[in-house]
């Protein structure tokens, strides 16, 4: 079946089954690899992406259910790889494996589009979807409120990039 | 990069290849760290430097280094080469680290497990960066006609303060390559305070790749007109095919072949280390999703074979009987430990249990390879490359110096991919259809149900005191798995298990039974259930004392006999042979006063149903005490601090990385702590996802990890496995003085018990 879909501002049409997961048409047909395969049943958050702004688990999101909706990848989360999000990855050396961590700054970025400057509670709430086993947590808190320090409209450039047509 | 002259002078008094890079640069061939330090013990001739695991200067100063470790997240990616660089004297931005391949059959092995990167590769990578410094101020005293005395470097240039001359490593790299290599014995190595890359805080290599989403894992490996594969293997080990219906599964969409796999597989009674390739059916499609919905549809009648019957209450039951019966082996026996608990004042009898658990590591088991004229490639991320390769020569008939491999980055290793089945299946697969290549990639089921799991046991002890606590007697019967005098990999307990030594009275008894499911190293194999048991058991002496948990194990570790000497590395040195020394009771007591220190052990009024409690291991040569202070409100229990306090030698070569590692340890050990089981059903495994053999998640991470380092002496050793022994332990005792509750079987679910 035919879809047409607006990833990461580009518009593009796919021929997959409907009840293909958006996370296997990012990945194996539009070769988007930065949404991860980690459990395939809504548990782990690796696959995490934005369809219309909200974080979805890509995994277990039928191709059929996006519709016009934009959807974001974190290839599109920034043009530069500077999303201040990022940037406070980068400065606090989260990663340790880095699997989760496409899937835990899609959820983060999430978070800070609606909550600019989260608490600890905030972001427990918001991040736990999101499983990361090498057990990097402590430095995802740090990260998120560094990035939230960085600039209040973080999350409208979030917004932005991922409605533009 | 082409090499326009080549010398090798390999002698007794250097260990490099020095050649001219077209263009201008220069090239130091190494060999690899395991070679240098066999030759340092005297092993065996030095093999010739591997041409393939290098640093290169370039002109305009550009250092190129290539990281030749599998990284599964441990950040070994970043620390060889920080060494190297520091003792070259150059800039680390200026410092570019390429990943070697396994492509030819020059490599020897290439593997990471076992914290064993840092120890072994400390002293030679620092010195193949001094040597490459110390013929760059040569070339530039030539140059000159100045003394080497007066030259000093930084930054990747050699200065002449008094002439107020510079230059660049890169301009003089055209007559460094004509140089013969110094004499080691005269190529000094800095003093720890003249570092500048050492032991400062450095993001992963490939952190914008990680934040960017770039493909580098396994998984994101994508070649033209590659097909995707899933492998449906049976949920008993050794089970085979009888029928399946293949001809529907062809037809159904984006399908391309499916397979039946049919090979002689080893099912004794305790599974060998790598049995090699199971039978099952694989299924090649258009995209993974495809093959894995074709999957659903796959109708097959298994003969299951010989461990069908097999059940976790099995186990247990059979564990029971053999708890009750005499031992059947002794491992140790110092002293008379009956006689002297019949003389105790006080003997205190507990038992204790820990289940299967699985590695998980986020990212699935995958390989991606392509058999093409006789030869296969293969990308795969195995910690243990060279193994997985002749598994694969053995098993699919190709051989091995007709197999290239690309090392990919792993998401997560945690010892699960020290096994390389998947890169059987994978290899298998490709060479049914040459030409095109096939990644193959395992569900979260398949990984969970088909892992070599840390194996459960059971371990009831006994021990006497005396009038005044001290500990006179100690009995451990512990059951595990095996045959005979064979544990199951990854299941046995060494005859110097603590607190063997400082004990007089000490007794080590094992009975073992045969089990049908693979077992295998996970993260700090051994320690990270044996630390649980000990720990608590040595807590629960020390409140039978009436003693402080912590001064009591102060005073149990000042009463050890001296550290035996090291055995002896095995003849020929060589890889593998890493010879851990016994426990440095010195080293933990530093460890453990610091804990204290940082902790304030003692000195704190919590409130009824909060606590701090204490615990040590020495594991992997790291010696590791740690504080956990929790609140336990009915059977929730919420962590809300933990102190580490850990000696791995002289110094931390990066302490970002180093850091990470250490919360990984804490928050890893409270998933084995609280949540993980892996139970056994009809021979199947049970358990198949993240919502029945979950992790701890952010919300139950504890708001602060302190983590602090005793700078001792010695040379430095590695931090991937050591920090997460004495975490279980740490908590349960807290848990204890919380709430009064002695729990002895892990999980702590099991008692009701959750994270909050
Ligand atoms: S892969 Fe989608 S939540 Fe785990
Ligand atoms: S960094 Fe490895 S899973 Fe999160």
């Amino acid at each position: 079946m035919a879809f047409k879909l607006n990833v990461n501002g580009h518009s593009t049409s796919v021929d997959v089954p409907p009840d293909m997961p958006l996370l296997w048409v990012l990945r194996d047909v539009l070769n988007l690899k930065a949404a991860k395969f980690g459990c395939g049943i809504a548990q782990c958050g690796a696959c995490t992406v934005h369809v219309a702004g909200q974080p979805v688990r890509s995994c277990s999101y039928p191709v059929s259910s996006v519709g016009t909706k934009a959807v974001t990848t974190l290839e599109g989360l920034s043009a530069t790889g500077n999303h201040p999000l990022q940037q406070a990855w980068e400065t606090v050396d989260v990663p340790q494996c880095g699997y989760c961590q496409a899937g835990q700054i899609m959820s983060a970025a999430a978070l800070l589009a609606k909550t600019p400057k989260p608490t600890d509670k905030d972001i427990d709430t918001a991040m736990s979807g999101n499983l990361c086993r090498c057990g990097t947590y402590l430095r995802i808190r740090e990260a998120i409120h560094k990035a939230a320090d960085m600039g209040p409209n973080a999350s409208a450039k979030t917004v932005q990039t991922a409605s533009k047509e | 990069m082409k090499r326009t002259e080549t010398k090798n002078v390999m002698d007794r008094r250097s260990f490099f290849k020095i050649s001219a890079v077209a263009g201008g640069g220069v090239m130091f061939t190494l060999p690899f760290a395991e070679e240098l330090l066999a030759q340092g013990r005297g092993g065996a001739a030095p093999p010739p430097p591997n041409p393939n695991n290098f640093i290169k200067v370039a002109l305009d100063g550009t250092v190129t280094i290539v990281a030749k470790n599998p990284e599964t997240g441990q950040g070994v990616r970043n620390m060889l080469p920080m060494m190297i660089a520091d003792e070259l004297d150059v800039d680390w931005k200026n410092v570019k680290l390429d990943q070697a391949d396994f492509d030819d059959s020059k490599y020897t092995a290439q593997s990471s497990g076992g914290s064993t990167a840092t120890p072994n590769a400390w002293t030679p990578m620092r010195q193949a960066g001094a040597a490459g410094r110390a013929m760059f101020v040569t070339a530039a005293a030539q140059k000159w006609g100045v003394p080497e005395t007066e030259l000093t470097t930084g930054s990747g240039k050699v200065n002449h303060a008094s002439s107020k001359r510079s230059v660049g490593y890169g301009e003089l790299a055209a007559a460094v390559a004509k140089l013969p290599a110094p004499d080691m014995s005269r190529v000094k190595l800095k003093d720890a305070s003249e570092y500048k890359i050492i032991g400062k805080k450095h993001s992963a290599y490939d952190i914008s790749k990680i934040v960017t989403g770039a493909p580098i894992f396994g998984v994101d490996v994508t070649l033209p007109g590659m097909l995707h594969a899933c492998f449906e293997k049976c949920g008993v080990f050794g089970g085979k095919v009888v029928s399946a219906n293949l001809d529907e599964i062809k037809k159904l969409p984006g399908v391309k072949h499916a397979f039946v796999v049919e090979r002689p597989i080893v099912t004794d009674a305790v599974i060998p280390g790598e049995p090699g390739l199971e039978n099952g059916i694989a299924i090649v499609a258009e995209t993974w999703w495809h093959a894995q919905s074709a999957r659903q549809k796959l109708k097959v009648q298994w003969d299951e074979g010989i461990h069908a019957s097999e059940s976790s209450v099995g186990y247990q039951a059979k564990a029971e009987a053999m708890g009750k019966a005499a031992p059947q082996r002794t491992l140790r026996a110092d002293g008379d430990a009956d006689g002297a608990l019949k003389s105790a004042a006080k003997v205190v009898e507990a038992s204790y249990s820990y289940p299967f658990i699985a590695h998980a590591p986020l990212e699935p088991q995958n390989c991606t390879a392509m058999f093409k004229d006789g030869k296969l490639e293969m990308w795969g991320n195995s910690q243990q490359p060279g193994r997985g390769r002749k598994l694969v020569s053995d098993t699919v008939g190709v051989a091995e110096s007709d197999i290239s491999l690309h090392m990919v980055r792993a998401g997560g290793g945690f010892g699960r991919r020290l096994t390389n089945d998947y890169m059987v299946e994978a290899a298998w697969i490709a060479k049914q259809i040459p030409g095109v290549p096939v990644k193959l990639i395992w569900s979260r089921e398949d990984d969970m149900r088909h892992d070599y799991y840390r194996p459960g046991g059971w371990q009831n002890l006994k021990a006497g005191i005396d009038a005044s606590g001290k500990i006179v007697g100690w009995k451990n019967h512990f059951l595990s798995y095996g045959d005979g005098e064979t544990f199951a990999s990854s299941s046995a307990m060494g005859p110097t298990e603590f607190p063997q030594r400082f004990v007089p009275n000490y007794t080590l008894q094992s009975s073992v039974q045969r089990l049908g499911i693979r077992t295998g190293a996970l993260r700090a194999p051994s320690s990270n259930a044996f630390a649980f048991v000990i720990q608590s058991f040595i807590d629960e002496l020390a409140h039978a004392a009436g003693k402080d948990p912590a001064q009591y194990r102060l005073d149990l570790l000042a009463s050890g006999a001296p550290v035996p000497a090291p055995a002896a590395p095995p003849a020929g040195g060589g890889r593998g042979g890493f010879a851990p020394p016994g426990m440095n009771a010195e080293r933990m007591i530093g460890a453990m006063k610091l804990a204290m220190e940082k902790s304030e052990w003692g000195k704190k009024k919590y409130p009824a149903g909060t606590a701090q409690g204490i615990a040590f291991h020495f594991s992997h040569m790291g010696y590791f005490a740690e504080v956990a202070e929790v609140t336990v409100v009915g059977t929730k229990v919420k962590l809300n601090k933990v102190w580490v306090a850990g000696d791995i030698g002289s110094q931390i070569i990066n302490p970002s990385g180093a850091e990470n590692l250490v919360h990984g340890g804490v928050i890893d050990g409270m998933s084995e702590l609280m949540m993980q089981e892996i139970t056994v059903d009809k021979g199947r495994v049970v358990q198949g996802n993240f919502n029945t053999h979950g992790m701890v998640r952010i919300n139950q991470a504890p708001p602060v990890i302190e983590v602090h380092f005793v700078k001792s002496t010695a040379s430095p050793t590695g931090l991937g496995e050591p920090s997460l022994p004495p975490i279980l332990p740490a908590i349960a005792n807290a848990i204890f003085t919380a709430s009064g509750k002695r729990l002895r079987q892990l999980p702590l679910s099991k008692a009701g018990m959750s994270w909050a």
